[in-house]
C-alpha cells in the first residue's frame, strides 16, 4: 500500500506501520518505535492568570496531551526556557497523567544565560521534578552551532559539562544523548568531524527541515536543511525535525502559492505538504509540530495515521513552490520568542507576524498611486494599532543589539525592524513612490 | 409669527451641533466642513483680524439684531437648552428686570482692559465659544471617545476598519476644573435665569449691544393691538420686554432675537420688522491688539517631575522565552520656555491672540498639545511629547485655529519652524554612559540634526544637536528609551522663524 506511493529513489522505512494507525519509525541506534509525529511543547496556548500573568491553560494542554497519546503521538519536545520556563512543569503535569512507558521525553540544556556548571546543573536536576520522571529519553544540547568551536566549548567542555552529561548517560537517567542545531554549513561539520572523530558520539540530532529550508535558507548563516540531512543520514545518525511548517508560516502561504497545491490536491490541505514532504525522507525519526489548539492536532494526526510520502514529481513540484515564495519578500520569523522579552519592550514577533501577514494577504499599499491606496494605508494603520500597542512598536527599537544573538533563524531584527519602520513612516507621511 | 422662530431655531440647532461635533471629531475630517463655523464666532475672528467676519457681524447686528447670540453662539443656544428644560412647567418663566448697568459694563471695561495688558485667563474665562469648547472638550469628548472606542471594539471584532481605536486622557485637572466650574455656573444661571448670563456678563453680548440698540429689524410693539396680557413680558428669556400701561417697551441691547416673544403673542401686536427711523451707523470697532506681556508675575511650573535614571536592561541571568518587558509611561520634564504650536509665530502673538478654546487640542492627532498649567499662560495650549510627536505631515491645529493664534501653514512652511531646540542630559543618557549601545535620536530625527560622537576617554558615544537645524519637533524626546524623562528633551522658543 506504501510502498506503491514511494518514488523509486526514496528508501522505504522497513518500520513503516500500516497506513491506517500513527506510522511509527524504529530508532536504528536504541530500538525506540517513535512516532513519526512528535508534540512540541513551545507552543503551546496561553492564558492570563488573576494578575494578569502569563500562564499555560493547562486543561488545554491536558486535553491536546491525552488526544496525542491515544493516537499514537509518543515524542514529547520541550525545554526548560519555552513559554517564559512554564513549559517543562506543564507537560510534567499532562503527561504524568499516562504510564512512563507510553511516551518518550525529550527536553534540553538550555543554559544560555548562566553557563556555569553550578548552574547548568541545577537546571538538569530541576528537569526532572519539573518533568515529574527519573530518566529522560532524549536530552540534547540546546541550539548548539552559532559561535562554531570557541562557543560550543564554552558551553559545555571547558565547564565539564559535556563528561558530566556522559556520566548521566552511563548512570542510565539519560537514554539518547542529541543537540539541537543553528548555524551555518562551517559549524556543522565540526560537530559532524568530531562524532567522526570518535570525541563527541551523538545519539541524534535536531535540525531545522522544511521545503522552504531544503534548499533557500539563507546559506551563508543557516545551512540549507538537504546538506544537514545528508551529513546525517551518511552517518546513519537519527534525525528530529524542528520548524517543519517554518513557524505556521507553511500552514498561511501566498494565497496564489495556496491555489497551486490545492489545484493539485484538493482535499490536502496546505499544511500536510509540508509534513507529508518531511516525512518522505526515511532517515527522518520524528517530526516535531508545535500545535496550540486541537484543531491542528486532529489534522496532524489525521496525516500522519494516513500518511503518504511524496513523489519525485511531487517534490519538485514543491521546489517550484518554494521559489515562488523567495519573491515574497517576507521575514523570516518562526514566532519562537527566543528575542523575546526585548529589553526595551519591543513586540519583535508580534511586527514580524503583522508585516508578513500583510504581505501574504497583498494588504499592504505599494504606492500612493494606487487604486484604493487611502483604505489600504488606513487598513495597514489600523490593524498595526490594534496588533501592537505603540510604545512596543517598530519604531522604538533602539538598535541595542540585545535580540541578535538569540535568533536561531539569524534575522537581522534591528535592520529589519527599522525597514519595516521605514515603511510605516512613508505610509503616515503619503511618500510611497 | 412662529415661523420665524422655527427658522432661527433650526439654524441655532445646526450651528450648535456642528460647533460640538468640532470638538467632538478626534479624527478632524470636520474641520473641512464645518470649521467655517469655529472661524465666523466673534472673538477669535476679532483676534484673527478676519475683517469680513468682523465686518459681516457688525453688519449682521446692525441690520437683525442679536441674532448671533440666538443663532451662532454655541453657548448662547446652549443656555436656550439649558433653560427650556428649567423653565417646562413654569407658566410665568421670566419676568422684566432693569438693565444692570455696573456689572455689564465693568465686565466689559475689565474684559477690554486684560485683552490689551494680556491677562489670557481672564480673557478664556469669559470668552463664550471658547469657555463653551472648553466645556465641550474637557468633559464631552472623553465620553464621545469611550463610545467611538466602543465601536472600534466590535469594528474590530467584525473584521472592519470604519472606527479605530483612540486614548483617552486627561490633559490638564486645572482646566477640567475650570471647565466643570463653568458649566455649573452656566447651567445654574440659565436653568431659570434664561440669558441672564448674556446680558449681565458676556462681553460679546455687551459689545454687540452696542449695535443692536440701532438695529434695523427688531421685534416691535404695536401699542393699539397690545392688549396688556405680559405673555410676551413673562416669556422674554432675556428680561428686556416691560409692558406698563401706556408704555410698552423693549430693551434692544438686551434682546437676542429669540422670537419667543412673537410666537406668545396672540392679539398680533408683536411683529419683527423694519424700525429705523434716522441713525447712524457707528464705525466697527476694532481692537488693534494687545501690547506684550512681560511676565513678572511667579512663574510656577507646574508638575515637575524629578529627574531619574531608569535603567532599562534587564541582563536576566536565565533567560526564559517570551514575554514582554514592562515599559514606564513617560512624563514631562520641566521647560522653562512652553512649546507652542507649529504656525504660532511666536510667543507674543500666540498668546495675545489664543482664547483657550481647546479647539486644537480636540483636533491634534499625535496627543501633543494640551491646555497649559502656567498661570501666565493658562489653559492656553503647549506641547510635550509624551504620547506622540509634531509628525512632519501634520498641520491639524494650524488649520482648525478661529482665532489665528496658530496661523494656518502647509507642509512644507513647517518645515521652516523652530517650535523649541533639544538637548542632551549627558547623566541619564544611556550610550553617553554606557549603559547600552542607543543612538535612537540620531537615527530618528527627521532634520538630521542629532549627531552620535565618542568621548575619547571613556569611548562612549553621545549625541550632540546642531541647534539651528533643529525643529523641536520632539521625535527625539519621544522615541529616547529613558524613562519616565526622557533623556534627550526640547525646550521651546520664543521665536519660531
Amino acid at each position: 500500500m506504501l510502498a506503491a506511493a514511494c518514488a523509486p529513489n526514496i528508501k522505504k522505512s522497513s518500520a513503516d506501520n500500516s497506513p491506517e494507525q500513527m506510522l511509527l519509525r524504529e530508532n536504528p541506534v536504541s530500538g525506540d518505535k517513535v512516532s513519526l509525529l512528535g508534540f512540541g511543547c513551545m507552543r503551546w496556548p496561553m492564558i492570563k492568570d488573576a494578575d494578569g500573568k502569563d500562564i499555560i491553560d493547562q486543561e488545554a494542554v491536558n486535553q491536546m496531551v491525552d488526544y496525542a497519546i491515544e493516537n499514537g503521538i509518543n515524542y514529547f519536545d520541550t525545554s526548560p526556557v519555552y513559554l517564559q520556563g512554564q513549559s517543562e512543569k506543564a507537560a510534567g503535569i499532562a503527561l504524568s497523567r499516562h504510564p512512563r512507558e507510553k511516551y518518550f521525553i525529550a527536553t534540553k540544556l538550555s543554559n544560555f544565560g548562566d553557563q556555569s556548571p553550578e548552574g547548568s546543573i541545577q537546571m538538569y536536576h530541576n528537569s526532572f521534578k519539573q518533568l515529574q520522571t527519573d530518566y529522560f529519553d532524549y536530552y540534547l544540547l540546546h541550539s548548539i552551532g552559532r559561535g562554531g568551536k570557541d562557543a560550543f566549548n564554552k558551553r559545555y567542555i571547558n565547564n565539564g559539562l559535556w563528561e558530566f552529561l556522559k556520566g548521566e548517560k552511563a548512570a542510565g537517567r539519560i537514554r539518547n544523548l542529541g543537540f539541537s542545531f543553528h548555524g551555518s554549513p562551517e559549524e556543522f561539520k565540526y560537530f559532524m568531524e568530531e562524532y567522526d572523530a570518535g570525541r563527541l558520539v551523538w545519539d541524534f540530532v535536531q535540525i531545522e527541515m522544511n521545503y522552504v529550508d531544503w534548499t533557500h535558507a539563507d546559506g551563508v548563516r543557516n545551512a540549507n536543511a538537504d546538506f544537514l540531512y545528508a551529513e546525517l543520514e551518511k552517518r546513519n545518525i537519527p534525525i528530529v525535525i524542528m520548524e517543519p511548517l517554518l513557524g505556521g508560516r507553511l500552514a498561511k502561504i501566498p494565497e496564489n502559492i495556496a491555489i497551486q497545491m490545492k489545484a493539485r490536491e484538493p482535499e490536502k490541505s496546505v499544511a500536510s505538504w509540508a509534513f507529508r514532504f518531511c516525512g518522505t525522507y526515511p532517515g527522518v525519526l520524528c517530526i516535531l509540530s508545535g500545535m496550540t489548539s486541537m484543531d491542528p492536532l486532529m489534522e496532524n494526526v489525521q496525516t500522519f495515521s494516513h500518511f503518504q510520502p511524496l513523489t519525485e514529481e511531487e517534490l519538485e513540484f514543491l521546489e517550484q513552490m518554494a521559489t515562488q515564495m523567495m519573491e515574497y519578500p517576507l521575514i523570516n520569523c518562526t514566532n519562537c520568542k527566543y528575542c523575546m522579552p526585548c529589553p526595551w519592550g519591543i513586540d519583535i514577533p508580534g511586527i514580524f507576524h503583522h508585516y508578513n501577514k500583510a504581505i501574504t494577504e497583498g494588504t499592504y499599499a505599494q504606492s500612493s498611486a494606487q487604486k484604493n491606496y487611502a483604505k489600504l494605508k488606513k487598513q495597514y494603520l489600523v490593524s498595526y494599532d490594534r496588533a501592537i500597542p505603540t510604545v512596543r512598536q517598530a519604531d522604538h527599537c533602539i538598535n541595542c543589539g540585545e535580540c541578535l544573538s538569540h535568533c536561531p533563524q539569524s534575522i537581522e531584527i534591528p535592520g529589519q525592524l527599522r525597514r519595516i519602520a521605514r515603511y510605516i513612516e512613508d505610509l503616515k507621511q503619503d511618500l510611497l513612490d | 409669527m412662529d415661523m420665524l422662530k422655527k427658522v432661527r431655531v433650526a439654524l441655532a440647532c445646526l450651528f450648535w451641533i456642528g460647533i460640538t461635533l468640532l470638538f467632538l471629531d478626534f479624527t478632524g475630517t470636520l474641520h473641512t466642513y464645518l470649521g467655517w463655523m469655529a472661524k465666523v464666532q466673534a472673538l477669535p475672528a476679532l483676534l484673527a483680524l478676519n475683517v469680513g467676519v468682523i465686518v459681516g457681524l457688525v453688519l449682521l447686528t446692525l441690520v437683525f439684531g442679536r441674532v448671533y447670540c440666538s443663532v451662532i453662539c454655541p453657548l448662547g443656544v446652549f443656555q436656550d437648552a439649558v433653560s427650556h428644560i428649567g423653565t417646562l412647567k413654569d407658566k410665568k418663566p421670566y419676568k422684566y428686570h432693569k438693565e444692570m448697568k455696573w456689572l455689564r459694563y465693568g465686565v466689559w471695561v475689565l474684559f477690554v482692559a486684560a485683552l490689551i495688558a494680556g491677562f489670557n485667563a481672564f480673557v478664556a474665562i469669559l470668552a463664550p465659544y471658547s469657555a463653551y469648547g472648553r466645556m465641550v472638550q474637557s468633559l464631552l469628548q472623553p465620553i464621545y471617545i469611550w463610545g467611538n472606542n466602543l465601536l472600534a471594539w466590535i469594528s474590530e471584532r467584525a473584521g472592519g476598519y470604519t472606527f479605530y481605536s483612540k486614548e483617552v486622557w486627561f490633559r490638564s485637572v486645572s482646566t477640567i476644573i475650570v471647565a466643570g466650574i463653568t458649566l455649573i455656573v452656566i447651567v445654574g444661571i440659565s436653568l431659570k435665569g434664561g440669558r441672564a448670563y448674556c446680558n449681565s456678563v458676556c462681553p460679546v453680548g455687551t459689545t454687540l449691544s452696542f449695535f443692536s440698540r440701532f438695529a434695523m429689524f427688531r421685534p416691535v410693539i404695536d401699542n393699539s393691538k397690545c392688549k396688556h396680557c405680559k405673555a410676551c413680558e413673562l416669556h422674554c428669556k432675556a428680561h428686556c420686554i416691560s409692558i406698563k400701561d401706556g408704555s410698552s417697551q423693549i430693551d434692544y441691547s438686551r434682546c437676542v432675537d429669540c422670537f419667543n416673544c412673537l410666537e406668545k403673542c396672540k392679539f398680533g401686536a408683536l411683529e419683527y420688522k423694519y424700525a429705523w427711523k434716522k441713525d447712524s451707523s457707528p464705525a466697527a470697532q476694532n481692537d488693534k491688539g494687545r501690547r506684550a506681556f512681560m511676565s513678572g508675575v511667579g512663574m510656577a511650573i507646574g508638575a515637575a517631575a524629578l529627574n531619574s535614571i531608569e535603567a532599562r536592561a534587564q541582563k536576566a541571568v536565565t533567560k526564559m522565552d517570551g514575554g514582554f518587558a514592562d515599559v514606564l509611561p513617560k512624563q514631562a520634564p520641566q521647560r522653562t520656555i512652553p512649546i507652542t504650536p507649529p504656525g504660532s509665530i511666536n510667543a507674543k502673538h500666540f498668546h495675545q491672540h489664543c482664547t483657550a478654546c481647546q479647539l486644537c487640542v480636540a483636533a491634534c492627532p499625535n496627543n501633543v498639545l494640551r491646555p497649559s498649567a502656567r498661570p501666565e499662560h493658562f489653559m492656553q495650549p503647549e506641547m510635550s511629547f509624551e504620547k506622540g510627536w509634531c509628525r512632519p505631515e501634520c498641520t491639524k491645529c494650524s488649520q482648525v485655529c478661529p482665532s489665528s493664534a496658530i496661523r494656518e501653514i502647509s507642509r512644507e512652511e513647517k518645515t521652516e519652524y523652530h517650535l523649541g531646540t533639544s538637548r542632551v542630559n549627558l547623566e541619564t543618557c544611556l550610550s553617553a554612559s554606557g549603559t547600552t549601545h542607543c543612538g535612537k535620536c540620531a537615527q530618528i530625527c527627521p532634520t538630521g540634526a542629532i549627531h552620535m560622537v565618542i568621548n575619547e576617554e571613556s569611548g562612549n558615544r553621545y549625541p550632540v544637536v546642531v541647534e539651528e537645524i533643529c525643529i523641536g519637533c520632539g521625535a527625539c524626546e519621544f522615541y529616547c528609551p529613558v524613562r519616565p524623562i526622557s533623556a534627550i528633551t526640547i525646550n521651546g522658543r520664543f521665536q519660531h522663524v
